[in-house]
């Protein structure tokens, strides 16, 4: 096997074995490799669930926070240090379901970070309830009659809200999820990654022969900047096409912050003005100065 | 509250501190009345000190300032009113349980309500006057020009003042403004001549130089001084004008402030800029708290610093918007699952606030520990002149280290300290893990372990206890009776000691609450009788101090229906006690 800077020694990997993650770990990694970032400079944020647990298995610079708090956290990680690569990723529970409102308002902030979210339609860690984006007719030891809910559509609701970046992949072609992963990280701005994924022990409904039947790559001539031919795309297909839907260059949040207009440096290399401090509470004195 | 009919000759002489209520709706500009009175009296050389309490609402209902000008620095809360200046219908019947018989009422006649009558109402045609000098809307201005003619205020010093208030209007809006305060003024003045009124308050040229400010303004020029740049918050009264504040200030001293969308995002938001070396505070009320308990837990496993600032109202949940209470104290200290240490600050007054926060962010960065500076509504925004702030008096301490190949985050060590690095700076990988983890950050079940990692968390607790602040002790030695009080009841605490004037009582100030010196056992063996007094139902600090000291007080003075405690309630609690 190949080996790269991002591999680690001893680790003890908490995957079933033929769980879609090691497909995504092998495309992320490759990808990394390939843009040349030295995991020094990377940083990745990850909730809790089977899929968080996957930055434990390379080398990076890693921030395991809360279930569905990831992107708050990733968000004030690049906001505090622009020269730090910010990839975020868990699983369809974590970035979905408790974290549904942070998904929704890191979308219209748009920070220049990289979403990476394992979707296998399916609560493994917690033993197969369903998730989100479990659907209809999906049966669990909770969801008895089979799920009923609408199942979340996330690239739709992200083109909805002007996402800056908008892609599907699937875990069982690594080649083809490493380039759409890389066209990710290169972007600027925020970037979903929606990774349909396999789980072999939850979900027995979306196999990996059911993906392969119900998966296509949108053509070539797609053109990734048209918002209603995206959002057609994200909703109206019987099958679920993978490829970069959208595209949408804007403004990121890091870039608008006014502490970036003239002074790129990190906020950790900076301090307190004390003299203008100083001015600023001399100022309280009134109009009239000693 | 009926009373003689108006004679106008009578002779009112107020001395010393004098209490003025401006009370009207809400929109009706009272605020900017008494933002220009306290700086203009300031600069003439009162010592002023200016409080509001005000209803949920953005127009109508009744609100009320308390502007006590005096001789002496008094910075209370008082029920009695000197001088009340209605400016609305409702006015006088929202204030009308702290009119006495020496109240005088100024200003106009048909907002005095038809059932008040008294010798002491004195009829100023304010919105006349106004429309004089161009309309109605001069009226407040008018009543600024009454008062600092009553206090023979400097006419230059007011026309100064209001030329730099209204500096961005047009010329002519400015002339009307200085117009319509002179005749009021003229008016004030006039009043004193006839021997209506006499004020004999003493200026003192000194003050001039003074700065007035709030606990807003304290705290969050505190913050910038300990070198917060990262604010993400979510507005909740009546913490919401730190964050604005910070917010204005943000292009000057390079801090990134973020409406979050919820609590939750704000504080994890506070976690994720801290690891990546920024200096980042939350700010917000129990409600708001209450929401960012989870990332406070999640700072805990991290050892991530964190600054919590929570502005106190009266609760459960929504409670009163936009009223005081110290009821948040023990759900500060036991908020978050799971074992971990933090330290509380409770300032009282300006200075305190100021200083506690800016040595904050010292602490919670040294030992890798959520800050909590509790403070209130009344604490907040309430106002009164100090003669100044010196952001160098605490030294600003990073303790960030530059990482190694191999670094590890939470190595054991003796004092529980881990060296911290963050992400890119040195050639080390920081690793932080929610779960237990090993002394890299990655995740572990060994349980062994854990153990080591509870034991290494708690040891911090006992490094910080080497940096508790003591409490205070205002007032005679040789007590018998000790006052005890934290936060925002530090001033009326004080000024009840000192009217008190006995030799045989004192008063013990906590500003910080937790973890407790252990030189507090000491004051409170002393006491023979030990009287606390908080804005809340049921004694948290007094329940903290049972805890940790063993020490029972044998009275307790608690006040929770929103308002601080006045001057004059206190007192008479006091002297019951004392009886």
């Amino acid at each position: 096997m190949e080996t790269n800077l991002f591999d680690m020694k001893d680790t003890d990997i908490a995957w079933c074995p033929g769980c879609g993650n090691f497909a995504i770990l092998a495309a992320l990694k490759g990808a990394l490799t390939e843009l040349g970032i030295q995991p020094e400079k990377l940083v990745v944020v990850s909730g809790i669930g089977q899929a968080a647990k996957a930055p434990h298995y390379y080398q990076c610079n890693l921030f395991n926070g809360l279930h569905g708090r990831s992107l708050p956290a990733a968000t004030a990680i690049k906001a505090a240090n622009l020269e730090l690569t910010v990839i975020d990723e868990s699983g369809d529970g974590c970035m979905y379901g408790e974290g549904g409102n942070h998904f929704v308002h890191a979308i219209r902030r748009n920070p220049d970070i990289t979403n990476l979210v394992h979707n296998n339609m399916v609560y493994a860690l917690t033993k197969g309830q369903a998730s989100p984006t479990s659907q209809r007719g999906f049966k669990t030891p909770v969801q008895t009659d089979g799920v009923f809910l609408e199942s979340f559509n996330p690239l739709a609701l992200a083109i909805s809200l002007g996402a800056s970046f908008v892609a599907r992949a699937f875990a069982g072609d690594i080649e083809e999820t490493k380039g759409i992963i890389k066209r990710a990280i290169l972007h600027k701005g925020y970037s979903l990654v929606d990774i349909l994924q396999p789980c072999v022990t939850y979900n027995k409904m979306n196999t990996y022969k059911w993906f392969k039947e119900n998966v296509f790559y949108l053509e070539e001539s797609y053109n990734p900047f048209d918002r209603m031919e995206a959002f057609r795309k994200a909703v109206g297909e019987a099958k679920l096409p993978l490829g970069i839907f959208y595209i949408n260059p804007k403004p990121t949040f890091d870039e608008s912050l006014n502490v970036y207009r003239e002074n790129k440096d990190p906020l950790h290399r900076r301090t307190p003005d004390i003299e203008k401090l100083s001015q600023l509470i001399d100022s309280k004195r009134g109009i009239y100065r000693k | 509250m009926r009373g003689r009919p108006m004679n106008g000759r009578s002779l009112v002489n107020l001395r010393e501190d004098v209490a003025i209520v401006l009370c009207g709706a809400a929109g009706q500009g009272v605020q900017t009345v008494e933002h220009i009175l306290t700086q203009t009296l300031k600069l003439s050389g009162y010592n002023v000190f200016s409080t509001e309490e005000y209803m949920s609402r953005i127009r109508g209902g009744s609100n009320s300032t308390l502007i006590r000008v005096s001789s002496k620095r008094v910075s209370a809360y008082v029920d009695r009113i000197d001088l009340l200046i209605p400016f609305s219908p409702g006015a006088v019947t929202h204030v009308r349980k702290r009119i006495s018989p020496q109240t005088v009422l100024l200003g106009e006649k048909k907002v005095f309500g038809s059932e008040y009558h008294s010798d002491k109402a004195i009829d100023v045609p304010l919105s006349e006057i106004a429309s004089q000098v161009g309309g109605p809307i001069y009226s407040n201005t008018v009543a600024v020009g009454l008062i600092t003619g009553l206090f023979r205020v400097e006419g230059d010093i007011l026309k100064d003042y209001l030329r730099h208030h209204f500096s961005g209007k047009d010329d002519p809006t400015i002339r009307k403004n200085i117009d319509a305060a002179q005749r009021g003024y003229a008016v004030g003045r006039n009043l004193l001549d006839t021997g209506k009124l006499q004020i004999e308050v003493q200026k003192n040229a000194r003050l001039k130089d003074e700065i007035i400010i709030d606990g807003v303004e304290a705290l969050a020029m505190g913050a910038i001084a300990g070198g917060c740049n990262f604010v993400p918050f979510y507005p909740m009264s009546p913490s919401t004008g730190v964050a604005t504040f910070l917010a204005q200030h943000s292009k000057e001293f390079g801090i990134v402030v973020e409406q979050a969308e919820d609590e939750i995002s704000a504080m994890n938001m506070v976690i994720g800029a801290w690891y990546a070396g920024a200096r980042a505070m939350a700010s917000t009320s129990g409600g708001g708290f209450a929401l960012m308990v989870e990332g406070l837990s999640l700072a805990g496993m991290l050892e991530s610093p964190a600054v919590i600032h929570i502005g106190q109202r009266p609760g459960p949940a929504t409670g009163l918007p936009t009223r005081t209470e110290q009821g948040d104290l023990l759900f500060a200290l036991y908020a978050g699952h799971g074992e971990f240490p933090r330290a509380i600050f409770a300032p009282g007054t300006i200075e305190d606030t100021f200083y506690l926060t800016q040595k904050a962010f010292n602490l919670a960065d040294k030992y890798q520990i959520p800050v909590f500076i509790l403070t209130d509504q009344y604490l907040l925004e309430s106002h009164y002149n100090i003669p100044s702030l010196d952001p160098s008096q605490v030294k600003l301490e990073k303790h960030i280290i530059e990482t190694e190949e191999g670094y590890k985050r939470y190595q054991l060590t003796e004092d529980g300290i881990s060296l911290r690095g963050i992400p890119g700076f040195g050639k080390g990988r920081v690793v932080l893990d929610s779960d237990e983890h090993d002394e890299e950050g990655h995740i572990t079940e060994n349980l062994e372990l854990r153990t080591q990692m509870v034991q290494k968390r708690l040891r911090k607790l006992e490094q910080v206890k080497g940096e508790i602040l003591p409490p205070e002790l205002i007032g005679s030695p040789n007590y018998k009776t000790l006052i005890i009080g934290w936060g925002s009841n530090y001033h009326v605490i004080k000024e009840v000691i000192e009217r008190l004037g006995r030799k045989d009582v004192a008063f013990l100030y906590f500003k910080q609450v937790y973890p407790l010196h252990p030189e507090s056992a000491v004051y409170l063996q002393k006491a023979k009788r030990r009287v606390i007094v908080e804005n809340n139902a049921t004694s948290q600090l007094g329940a903290l101090i049972r805890l940790e000291t063993g020490y029972e007080m044998d009275h307790k003075i608690l006040k929770y229906n929103g308002s601080p405690f006045s001057i004059e309630e206190l007192e008479e609690n006091l002297k019951w006690v004392l009886r």
